[in-house]
C-alpha cells in the first residue's frame, strides 16, 4: 500500500487504483450458482406466453387467415393478426437522414396483407404455456397466394426482377460512391495490378439465449415495463413509447441479465413490438422468448456482401490504390432504427484504412431481398473490410514477391504521423500500427514459423500464416446515429452517491451483456474515489433509475460510460472532502481518501472513516459547521466532441494447418496485438479480444446461413449453422500496445469487437500461405473442406 | 419448440412393449436413450400417439460372451460400450467409433438399439456391424429373428425392423486371433455426424491382408460395405493396387449430396479413407504419400 | 393418457412429487414446476449443451429427457451441486480466470468440466477442449474456460512429491 504526496490529482495515479488491474469481476457468483435472472427465467402473475405463427414463404399475400377452431383450444387467451395489432402499434421505417438515399419501406408488428421473408410473424397467440399455444397455432389455417421472391443479391437490380416494394420504385436500398485523390492514374502508374471478388457467408449471432421479453402493460397505472436483455434500454423506451402512443415516462425498460448478445439484441424487432402491444391489447404481462428455430430465420443476419476489391502495387512494394465494388443483400426491411446500410458504410470508410495510400474509390450497394432482416452485429462492417483490404495487401505482395510482414511495414501510416485522416474522411487520433506490427511478429517468432513452414512442406505438411491489420471503430459520438435524426443516445451519465454506511452505489446508463461493464464501473469508481471495490455497488439497466444514455454498443462502454464515472466520481470525492473538512476543520487540498478512510494527503494518517462522516452527514447535520450543506452524490454524463470516433488499431496472425487431401483445416494458434488506450482490466480486454477472434473464426471456417433459390433458410438449427466449439478453436495470445486518447481523463477506447473484425481476414490469408504452392488462391469464406479441395482441383 | 402431446407407456416387460407397440403400429414410437427421438419431437417433425419407454426393461442391458459371439443388449449405452472390457478385448473397432459418436452427455443416454434402429447413414455403430459382420437380434409378437448387418440398413433411416418388432441385442462374432482395426471419419466439429467415415477391420498376415472389411459411413444412404477392398485381400499391396481399388470404389455407391459435401467429395474423401486405413493397417505410411488418390 | 403421469424423484437431495405431462422435457420441468431456473434452454435439440445437469450422477442433457423418465431417480442441478460445494473450487478459477462472460453456458460448462475431473485427475488440454466439445459458448472463446478447469485439475492433484 502506497501513499502519495499531495500533487496533482492524476486519476490513473492513484494509490491502490484498480485501473490497469486484473481483478474478479463482482457478483459472478450468482451467474456461477445458476441464480442468474435472465428474462427468459422471468414470471409474473397472469403471464401469457406469445407464439407467433410465421410464414412458411419468402414471398406472399395473405389470403386467408382461419383461427376459430385454435381459438377454443385450451389455454389460448387471444389470437391476434396484424390489422388487430395494428390498432395498437403504429409501423416504423428504418431510415436515417445522413445516409443519403437511404430508403425502405413502412414495417408492421405483425404483417399485413403480404409476407416478406420466410419467417415473418403472420398472428400471434397468446396462451398460458408455451406448448399451449404452440398446439393452438398448428390449428390456424393461414392460405398463401406465393409471389416471386427476390433472392440472389446479384440480380435485384435487374429490370425482370420484381420490386418489393411497389412505392419504392426498385429494390436498391442505399449506394455510396466514394471517389478521393486519382485512382485511375495510381492504377495505370502501378507495376503490378491485382484484383479478386470477396464472398462472404451470411451470418447471424446465435446467443446462447434467444431473444427473450417481458412485455407488462399495467392497465391502472397505464404504464408498461419492458423486462429486455437489450443493449439499449433508453432507444427501446423511446421507439416502445412513440409506437405505443405513451409518453417516455409511462415505458420502464428493465435489462436483466443477458445471455449473450454481441449487437443482435440491439436492435428493434418486429415480434418483440408486438408483444409489448400484445401486452397492451390485453391488459396482463406476455412473454415472448424465441426458441432456436425462430432466431435463426428473425435474429438479425449481417455480412452478406460481394465485394470486388482491386489494388495497385509497385515493384518496391509502395500500394498506389485501393478500389471496391461492394454489394450486400439484406432483408426486404431496413432495420430499425440503425438501419440496414451501415454495414455498407462502414465497409466503405474502412477499407484501406491501414495504410498510406491517398487513392480510393468505392460504390457499395445495399439491395433488399426476400430473406431475413440484416442489421448491425459484432465489428459491424469491419470484417469485410478488413478481409477485403488484407486480402489485397496479400495479393500485391504474391504480385511482388514481398513477405507480407515487408510489404505492410512498408505501407502502414507510420507511428509518428499522427493526427491524420484516411482517403475516406476518417481522423485518427493516434494509432500504432508498427509499434503493433513489431509486437506481433516477436510474440509469434515470425521467422521461426516460416522456417518450420518451410521444412514441412519438404514432407507434404502444409501450413500457412496469415497476417492482418486492422482500424476499429469505438466511442462513436451522435456522427453515427443522432445525426440521422435517431434517437439514439450517443452520451451516457453516471450518478455516483456514499450510502449511509459510507458504501458507493452507482447508477450508470451503459449496459451488461458479460463484456464486465459493472467491473470496470466499480474499478473507476473506487480507484478515483478511493474506496475499495468490494463497498461499490452498479446499478445498470433500468430507465426508471439510471441516468439517461445510449448503452452499450459499437464497443463504447468503457471509453464513455468509464469516462462519466469517473469525471462523477471525481465531483463525489471533492464533495466529500468539502465536508471532510469542515468536519476536521481542515481544507480540503490537504485531505485525501484511500481504503475507504478519508487521510492526511501528506503522511497518509487516517483522519476519519468514510462510514462515520456519512452518519454525521446523514444522521447528524446537527453538528456540521453552519452553512455547510453536505451533497454526498454527483451526476455527471460525457459524450465525445472532437473525434466523431475514437479508431484502435490492431494486428493478427493465424497460424494453421491444411489437410491437402482432405481439405480439413486445423488451426494451431492465433495472435493478437491490440492499441485500445488505456486498459481498465487487462483480463476483461483480453477475453473480449478472445471471444471476438472466435466469432471471427467462426466467420472464417463455419458460418454460414445457407438460402435456396426460393428464399427458404434451409439450415436453421445447431447441427447445421455451425458455431464454434472448444475443440475446434485455438489458444490466442494477446498482447498490447497502449496509446491513450486524450480527449477523455480516462484516456480508453473500445475493445469489444477488435476480435471479431481481423480474425477471418487472418485465417484467408493463412490459408491462402499454405497454399500457395499449388497456386491456389481463395477469396470466399467460409473456406469448408469443400472449398479447399475445389481450390486444389481434387474434385 | 415444444413437443406435440402424447400418450406414454413405461413397458412392464418385453411382451408388454411389443403387445402396445403391436396395439399402436406406427403411430406410437419406442423410446430408449431418447438422444435422436427427443430432438424430432422437440422440433415437432414428428408427433407420435403414443411413446413406449422401455427404459425399465433391464435384461436388455448388459454385455455378455456366449460361446463364439459377443451379445450386446440393446439398452447397453454408447458409455457402457466404452467402459465395458469384453469389447474392449473382442470388438475394440466397436469401442474407438463410440468415442466419435457426439459428446459424454448423448453417450451416458444413447443405446446402441437405439442408433442402429434409428439408422443415420451418418452414424458411426451400423457401419461397425458391417464391418464385424454382425447380426441383430429382434423380437415380435411371433418371437425372435436374427438379421445379419448387411440385410438390416435399408435406407436413410429405414431398417429392416417391423413396426411390432423390437431390437432387443445385437451379435458380435469374437475378433479373430491377429485381427486389427481401423476407424476414422471427416466431420466438421468433434462430435458431429460425419461427412464421411470408414470402419475396417482386418487379418494381416506377413504384410499382406488375409482378411480385410471396410465399411464406410456417411457417403451413402446407409452404410456400405466396400467390394474393392477385396481386391487388396491375398495379394501383395502396391501403389498401383490401391490406385485400381480407389477407382472401383468410385463406381461402387450412390455418393449422397448435402450442404456439407457435394457426392464428388464424399467419393474423394471415401478414397482417401481407404488408402489411410490399408497404409494404417499394413503399417506402411508412405503408401498414403504417394498420391494414389487421383 | 396424455393426462398427466405422478413422478417421483429427488432433486438436489430433496424429495419431488409432481404430476406432470408425459411431454414435458426435464428442463422445463425444472425451471417451470421447480422454479430451478439455473439450467438453461439453448436449443431445445440436444446440441448447446446449456441445459446439462446430472441424472444419478451422470451428466445428461435435460432437454432430451422427459420428466417423467426421471421418475425414482436423484438429478443435481447447478444450484445444487452449487450449494453442496462441490465444485468450489473449481468456480473459483472461473471467477479468477474470468471463465465466464454472460454466464448462459456457465452452468452446463461447470457441471460438465465436474464430470471431467471426477474421471480424470490430469486432463491435458485437448481432453479438456474435447470433454467441452458440446457446450457451447459464444462470448470466452473457450481459452479461459480450459484455463480454469486446467487450474483447477491441478490444484485437486496436490503438491506434487
Amino acid at each position: 500500500m502506497t501513499r502519495k504526496k499531495a500533487g496533482k490529482f492524476s486519476v490513473l495515479d492513484r494509490p491502490n487504483s484498480y485501473i490497469g488491474k486484473t481483478v474478479p469481476r463482482p457478483n459472478l457468483d450468482r451467474l456461477m450458482q445458476g441464480r442468474g435472472l435472465y428474462v427468459s427465467d422471468m414470471e409474473l402473475p397472469r403471464m401469457g406466453h406469445a407464439v407467433f405463427v410465421r410464414s412458411p414463404h419468402a414471398h406472399a399475400k395473405i389470403t386467408r387467415i382461419e383461427s376459430m377452431s385454435a381459438k377454443k383450444m385450451p389455454g389460448v387467451i387471444a389470437i391476434v393478426t396484424g390489422p388487430e395489432l395494428a390498432a395498437v402499434i403504429t409501423p416504423w421505417v428504418g431510415v436515417l437522414s445522413h445516409l443519403k438515399g437511404l430508403k425502405s419501406a413502412p414495417q408492421h408488428a405483425i404483417a399485413i396483407d403480404r409476407v416478406c421473408w420466410q419467417g415473418e410473424a403472420v398472428a400471434a397467440v397468446v396462451a398460458i404455456s408455451r406448448a399451449l399455444a404452440e398446439d393452438a397455432a398448428e390449428a390456424i389455417l393461414v392460405e398463401y397466394e406465393e409471389l416471386e421472391a427476390v433472392t440472389d443479391m446479384r440480380t435485384a437490380l435487374d429490370p425482370e426482377t420484381p420490386v418489393i416494394h411497389a412505392l419504392l420504385g426498385d429494390n436498391l436500398a442505399f449506394e455510396r460512391i466514394h471517389d478521393a485523390g486519382q485512382v485511375d492514374q495510381a492504377f495505370a502508374a502501378s507495376d503490378a495490378v491485382a484484383e479478386a471478388d470477396f464472398i462472404f457467408g451470411r451470418h447471424t449471432g446465435v446467443t446462447l439465449e434467444p431473444r427473450a421479453v417481458v412485455a407488462d402493460w399495467n392497465a391502472a397505472e397505464a404504464r408498461l415495463t419492458i423486462y429486455q436483455g437489450t443493449q439499449a434500454p433508453h432507444m427501446v423506451q423511446n421507439i416502445a413509447a412513440l409506437h405505443l402512443g405513451l409518453e417516455e415516462s409511462q415505458v420502464r425498460v428493465v435489462c436483466k441479465d443477458v445471455g449473450g448478445s454481441f449487437g443482435i439484441k440491439v436492435h428493434i424487432y418486429a415480434d418483440e413490438m408486438a408483444t409489448y402491444a400484445l401486452s397492451k391489447l390485453l391488459r396482463r404481462p406476455v412473454k415472448f422468448v424465441a426458441d432456436r428455430i425462430e432466431s435463426f430465420n428473425t435474429d438479425i443476419h449481417a455480412r452478406d456482401h460481394r465485394c470486388r476489391g482491386r489494388i495497385g502495387v509497385k515493384r518496391d512494394g509502395t500500394i498506389t490504390a485501393f478500389e471496391i465494388d461492394d454489394l450486400t443483400g439484406i432483408g426486404p426491411y431496413s432495420m430499425y432504427p440503425r438501419t440496414s446500410a451501415i454495414e455498407a458504410n462502414q465497409v466503405v470508410n474502412l477499407v484501406g484504412g491501414p495504410y498510406l495510400a491517398k487513392n480510393y474509390r468505392a460504390r457499395a450497394r445495399v439491395v433488399f431481398q426476400n430473406k431475413n432482416v440484416m442489421c448491425q452485429y459484432r465489428a459491424v462492417g469491419h470484417p469485410i473490410a478488413c478481409s477485403v483490404t488484407e486480402g489485397l495487401v496479400d495479393l500485391a505482395a504474391t504480385k511482388i514477391g514481398m513477405d507480407p510482414v515487408e510489404i505492410r511495414r512498408r505501407n502502414l501510416i507510420p507511428d509518428d504521423a499522427y493526427p491524420c485522416g484516411s482517403p475516406s474522411g476518417l481522423k485518427f487520433e493516434q494509432l500504432s500500427h508498427h509499434a503493433s506490427l513489431g509486437k506481433l511478429v516477436e510474440m509469434m517468432d515470425y521467422e521461426a514459423l516460416r522456417t518450420e513452414q518451410a521444412a514441412l512442406r519438404k514432407r507434404n505438411v502444409h501450413r500457412g500464416i496469415g497476417i492482418a491489420s486492422f482500424i476499429e471503430v469505438t466511442n462513436p459520438s451522435a456522427a453515427f446515429y443522432g445525426v440521422g435524426g435517431a434517437k439514439i443516445s450517443s452520451q451516457d451519465g453516471v450518478a455516483v452517491r456514499l450510502d449511509a454506511q459510507g458504501a458507493v452505489i452507482c447508477q450508470t446508463s451503459i449496459t451488461e451483456q458479460g463484456q464486465g461493464t459493472e467491473s470496470l464501473t466499480a474499478q473507476i469508481v473506487g480507484s478515483v474515489l478511493g474506496v475499495s471495490m468490494d463497498r461499490v455497488r452498479v446499478i445498470l439497466g433500468d430507465t426508471d433509475v439510471t441516468p439517461y444514455g445510449g448503452g452499450t454498443w459499437a464497443s463504447r462502454g468503457a471509453g464513455i460510460g468509464g469516462e462519466a464515472a469517473l469525471q462523477a466520481t471525481k465531483i463525489l470525492r471533492k464533495n466529500i472532502l468539502d465536508v471532510a473538512a469542515a468536519i476536521l476543520q481542515s481544507s480540503p487540498s490537504e485531505l485525501d481518501i484511500a481504503d475507504n478512510i478519508v487521510v492526511n494527503a501528506g503522511d497518509g494518517a487516517a483522519r476519519i472513516e468514510l462510514r462515520e462522516l456519512a452518519r454525521i452527514v446523514y444522521f447528524r447535520p446537527d453538528t456540521l459547521p453552519p452553512g455547510v450543506q453536505a451533497e454526498l452524490m454527483a451526476t455527471r454524463h460525457y459524450v465525445p466532441r472532437e473525434y466523431p470516433f475514437a479508431f484502435t488499431n490492431g494486428i493478427q496472425a493465424s497460424w494453421l494447418e491444411i489437410d491437402t487431401e482432405t481439405g480439413f483445416i486445423r488451426l494451431l494458434k492465433h495472435w493478437v496485438v491490440e492499441d485500445c488506450g488505456t486498459i481498465i482490466n487487462p483480463q476483461l480486454v483480453d477475453e473480449q479480444i478472445r471471444g471476438g477472434v472466435v466469432q471471427g473464426l467462426g466467420a472464417a471456417l463455419f458460418e454460414k446461413c445457407v438460402y435456396d433459390e426460393r428464399g427458404q433458410l434451409t439450415n436453421a438449427n445447431m447441427a447445421d449453422y455451425l458455431v464454434p466449439m472448444s475443440a475446434e478453436v485455438p489458444d490466442i495470445d494477446v498482447g498490447h500496445v497502449v496509446s491513450p486518447t486524450l480527449e477523455s481523463e480516462l484516456g480508453a477506447k473500445g475493445a469489444g469487437e477488435a476480435g471479431t473484425a481481423g480474425a477471418a481476414a487472418a485465417v484467408a490469408n493463412a490459408v491462402n500461405d499454405a497454399l500457395r504452392p499449388f497456386g491456389a488462391v481463395i477469396t470466399e469464406i467460409p473456406l469448408t473442406p469443400q472449398v479447399i479441395l475445389k481450390a486444389l482441383g481434387r474434385i | 419448440m415444444k413437443a406435440s402431446a402424447f400418450a406414454y407407456a413405461r413397458a412392464t416387460s418385453l411382451d408388454n412393449a411389443l403387445e402396445l407397440l403391436g396395439a399402436h403400429g406406427d403411430r406410437a414410437k419406442v423410446l430408449s436413450g431418447g438422444q435422436s427421438l427427443m430432438p424430432a419431437m422437440n422440433l415437432r417433425l414428428i408427433a407420435p400417439d403414443l411413446i413406449v419407454d422401455i427404459g425399465g426393461l433391464s435384461e436388455l442391458r448388459g454385455v455378455v460372451l456366449q460361446g463364439t459371439n459377443l451379445r450386446i443388449g440393446a439398452l447397453t449405452r454408447h458409455v457402457d460400450i466404452l467402459n465395458s472390457p469384453e469389447i474392449a478385448v473382442h470388438a475394440p473397432l466397436m469401442r474407438e467409433a463410440v468415442t466419435h459418436i457426439a459428446h459424454p452427455a448423448i453417450r451416458n443416454r444413447g443405446t446402441i438399439g437405439g442408433s442402429l434402429a434409428h439408422a443415420d447413414p451418418a452414424s458411426e455403430l451400423p457401419a461397425c456391424m458391417l464391418a464385424l459382420d454382425g447380426a441383430v437380434i429382434a423380437r415380435g409378437p411371433v418371437g425372435e429373428r436374427r438379421i445379419a448387418a448387411v440385410d438390416f440398413f435399408q435406407g436413410i433411416f429405414q431398417t429392416a425392423l417391423a413396426a411390432d418388432e423390437l431390437l432387443v441385442a445385437v451379435e458380435l462374432p469374437l475378433a479373430k486371433q491377429g485381427s486389427a482395426h481401423f476407424f476414422q471419419e471427416y466431420a466438421r466439429r468433434h462430435g458431429d455426424y460425419a461427412i464421411a467415415g470408414l470402419a475396417g477391420q482386418a487379418v494381416v498376415e506377413g504384410g499382406v491382408f488375409a482378411d480385410l472389411e471396410v465399411a464406410f459411413f456417411g457417403i451413402a444412404d446407409r452404410p456400405v460395405q466396400a467390394k474393392a477392398a477385396r481386391r487388396l485381400v491375398n495379394s501383395p499391396v502396391t501403389p498401383a493396387l490401391i490406385s485400381d481399388a480407389c477407382e472401383a470404389l468410385g463406381e461402387e455407391f450412390d455418393f449422397q449430396e448435402d450442404q456439407q459435401a457435394s457426392a464428388a467429395m464424399r467419393r474423394h474423401l471415401a478414397r482417401v479413407l481407404l488408402v489411410r486405413c490399408v497404409a494404417t493397417l499394413l503399417r506402411r505410411p508412405e503408401l498414403s504419400l504417394s498420391g494414389v488418390v487421383p | 393418457m396424455t393426462t398427466a403421469t405422478a413422478i417421483s424423484l429427488i432433486v438436489n437431495g430433496e424429495r419431488v412429487e409432481a404430476h406432470v405431462e408425459p411431454r414435458l422435457n426435464l428442463a422445463d420441468f425444472l425451471r417451470d414446476h421447480l422454479r430451478l431456473t439455473g439450467t438453461h434452454v439453448g436449443c431445445e435439440h440436444g446440441v448447446c449443451g446449456a441445459c446439462t445437469v446430472r441424472v444419478n450422477s451422470e451428466i445428461v442433457r435435460a432437454c432430451l429427457m422427459l420428466a417423467v423418465q426421471a421418475n425414482a431417480t436423484s438429478v443435481e442441478t447447478i444450484e445444487g451441486v452449487s450449494d453442496s460445494g462441490e465444485i468450489s473450487d473449481l468456480q473459483n478459477a472461473f471467477r479468477e480466470r474470468n471463465a465466464l462472460q454472460c454466464g448462459y453456458c456457465t452452468p452446463g460448462m461447470l457441471i460438465t468440466a465436474q464430470d471431467l475431473l471426477k474421471h480424470e485427475a490430469e486432463p491435458s488440454r485437448d481432453r479438456i477442449r474435447e470433454h467441452l466439445s458440446g457446450n457451447y459458448c459464444r462470448c470466452t472463446g473457450y481459452q479461459a474456460i480450459v484455463d480454469a478447469v486446467a487450474a483447477t485439475a491441478r490444484l485437486r492433484r496436490g503438491p506434487k512429491e
